[in-house]
């Protein structure tokens, strides 16, 4: 529990570090971005959202420490502003309707990928020199030094374009509105397997590498040959003794996944037209939509931290040690 | 160095790299100018452009080879550069402890906890678009995986009788550091500068594809960033991004080989037995006294005989 409290301070540490350094980003860089993005859309804006704007972002003309404060006023009250290229929708309206796409699809894929890899992995140390042990690393190996974009490119090209086995783009047909029916639930099934796929084929190869590694090590340790000396089925000395006790390094590494995922899932997106977190962030950089911008950064970081906090308390469970 | 050569998988990986440095120093003057109009845009692979020509009409293969030169110039510059600070990093980390070990390793968590790629897209959005801009995007947001395993490198070595007596001798910290205990982690440095410069290059290729480079320029991720803007798919001309994908992912794979035979020198345990040495140990012959110290027993193999081996061995 104290570990779980410790870990909670770090987390709050890390948010603080990340929400002052969406602040810093555009004041540290050369060029004032607050002035560049008025003028841009002074004929846009009306007088009294440019104020909202300044208010929300600290734009102004107040000292360095002015600004700071009555920005982190803003974001701890959830105000992110309103965005430039959705006018008038707010920062928040914008990024809540694109976090359950990617929550979908990058939580389901990391899940997936992670469960995967470590169970091929267990198996491939457990017979090792097998055929799995003999074929799968290597080749996953290969598949890993893929740029992963253009592994997902390839996939829509060949799967998608040439074979057309699945839709282009898009988390669900156009002429669909989002309903709880069937025929939508399906569409949106439809559009994710294949963005899901080529996120679960390019990380599998990490986890199961790991695994293998760590599993071959704890496989070398007295207390594996004396629960074998003991007599005990295999199959109970593989999984309860061996790849329990392997299994620490892949769940850390599962935290920071979550990190890489989301963030790969940024590359997803953008291939595959899906419209969540990352899609909107490289259009809110291609339209120098600087609140949309900030405020996406902050919302991916806030989330990594999260599920990294929700990894440490399984961390806890699994290791009583700490 | 010997025990690497006697690795196939570094020496398949030293060939392809050395192949690449090659093609980044020379090739750019053997081809006709890359962003030059060389044809009818578009057009498949021929005998007058090998790879075809792109959506501007540009020569494939001229773009692909010197695409080689930043692409691979900016991959290693940034290895090193992430591998230095991790290494200053880390090791003042480890090596005085104390307050300064408390205060550098929540610097190193909170920047592994962050994520890269949209804080790099952040960054690269605000800065002017460039070869330099992306390198130094790349240090900042990849130095602290090096020196967090640096840090605990450095501090299983701090507690090595040749460093307290060092210390205890009153060398100078500077000294003791550059002298004792970065000679100690050579083969830790060159593993966390490949594993960096993998990471830099396909994150430069993915934030040039993203078009958050200076996309006037011929680099491996432009190439793919014109090859999308020209919708290379939907067109079907696959050969506008094929080679260069394959190029850095032969890169990737090089490193990645390299990376893996250091991995085995250092830890013997993950080396491959062969057919031979495999034969050799189910008949119950070990083919000399080291081996069996160093190769791990498995479980397989019923204690008592190890015990026999590791007798009759030393």
């Amino acid at each position: 529990m104290k570990f779980v409290l410790r870990r909670l301070g770090f987390y709050l540490m890390a948010a603080w570090a990340s929400i002052t350094l969406a602040f810093l980003i555009p004041r540290l860089m050369p060029g004032d971005p607050a002035s560049a993005m008025f003028a841009r859309f002074k004929g846009q804006l009306k007088p009294e959202a440019m104020d909202a704007l300044r208010q929300a972002f600290g734009f102004s003309d107040a000292p360095l420490h002015q600004q700071y404060l009555s920005y982190l006023g803003h974001v701890l009250r959830g105000d992110l502003g309103v965005s430039i290229s959705h006018f008038p929708a707010s920062v928040n309206t914008v990024i809540g309707g694109a976090l359950f796409w990617t929550l979908l699809l990058a939580g389901v894929s990391v899940v997936l990928s992670f469960g995967v890899g470590t169970a091929l992995g267990v198996i491939s140390a457990w017979k090792r020199d097998g055929k799995l042990d003999r074929f799968a690393p290597p080749a996953l190996i290969f598949l890993g030094a893929f740029p992963y974009f253009w592994l997902a490119m390839l996939a829509l090209f060949l799967l998608g374009f040439e074979l057309g086995w699945f839709p282009l783009g898009h988390a669900y047909a156009d002429h669909l509105t989002p309903s709880f029916s069937w025929g939508f639930i399906g569409s949106v099934l439809k559009h994710a397997i294949l963005p899901a796929l080529t996120i679960v084929v390019a990380t599998l190869g990490g986890w199961m590498l790991s695994m293998r590694n760590t599993m071959i090590s704890v496989l070398g340790e007295d207390y594996i040959s004396l629960a074998q000396a003991k007599g005990l089925h295999s199959r109970r000395v593989m999984w309860t003794y061996a790849a329990r006790n392997a299994l620490l390094p892949n769940v850390t590494g599962f935290g920071m996944a979550l990190g890489f995922v989301l963030s790969g899932s940024l590359l997803t997106e953008i291939i595959f037209s899906y419209p969540g977190q990352g899609y909107l962030l490289i259009q809110a950089v291609r339209s120098l939509d600087y609140p949309l911008i900030q405020g996406l950064f902050l919302t991916i970081t806030l989330a990594v931290l999260g599920a990294n906090w929700l990894v440490d308390i399984a961390y806890a469970w699994l290791d009583p040690r700490t | 160095m010997r025990g690497l050569l006697a690795s196939k998988q570094a020496v398949v990986g030293l060939s392809l790299l050395l192949l690449f440095a090659l093609i980044a120093i020379v090739g750019p003057y053997l081809v006709q100018d890359p962003t030059a109009f060389a044809g009818v845009p578009l057009e498949p692979p021929s005998g007058a452009h090998w790879l075809g020509t792109n959506g501007q009409g540009q020569d494939v293969l001229a773009q692909t080879i010197a695409g080689a030169r930043m692409s691979l110039l900016v991959g290693f510059a940034v290895g090193f550069g992430v591998v230095a600070i991790g290494a200053v990093v880390g090791t003042a980390a480890g090596f005085f402890g104390g307050f300064i070990d408390d205060a550098l390793s929540l610097l190193i968590n909170v920047f592994l906890i962050m994520p890269g790629l949209p804080l790099m897209v952040v960054i690269a959005a605000y800065l002017p678009p460039g070869p330099v801009t992306i390198a130094w995007v790349l240090i900042f947001t990849g130095w602290a995986w090096g020196a967090r395993v640096i840090r605990s490198q450095t501090l299983a070595l701090r507690n090595k009788d040749f460093v307290s007596a060092a210390i205890v001798c009153g060398e100078h910290p500077l000294r003791i550091i550059l002298w004792e205990i970065l000679p100690n982690q050579s083969g830790l440095l060159v593993s966390s500068f490949i594993g960096a410069t993998i990471y830099a290059i396909g994150a430069q290729v993915g934030l040039e594809f993203l078009g958050l480079g200076d996309v006037s320029q011929v680099t491996w991720g432009t190439n793919l960033y014109w090859a999308s803007n020209d919708a290379a798919l939907l067109t079907g001309s696959w050969w506008t991004f094929v080679p260069t994908g394959l190029c850095v992912a032969l890169v990737g794979l090089a490193l990645g080989l390299l990376n893996n035979a250091i991995d085995e020198l250092s830890n013997p345990r993950l080396k491959r037995e062969n057919a031979y040495e495999r034969r050799m140990r189910e008949a119950g012959v070990t083919s000399g006294g080291a081996t069996a110290v160093l190769l791990k027993r498995r479980p397989s193999v019923p204690p008592a005989v190890d015990a026999v081996e590791a007798l009759g061995g030393e």
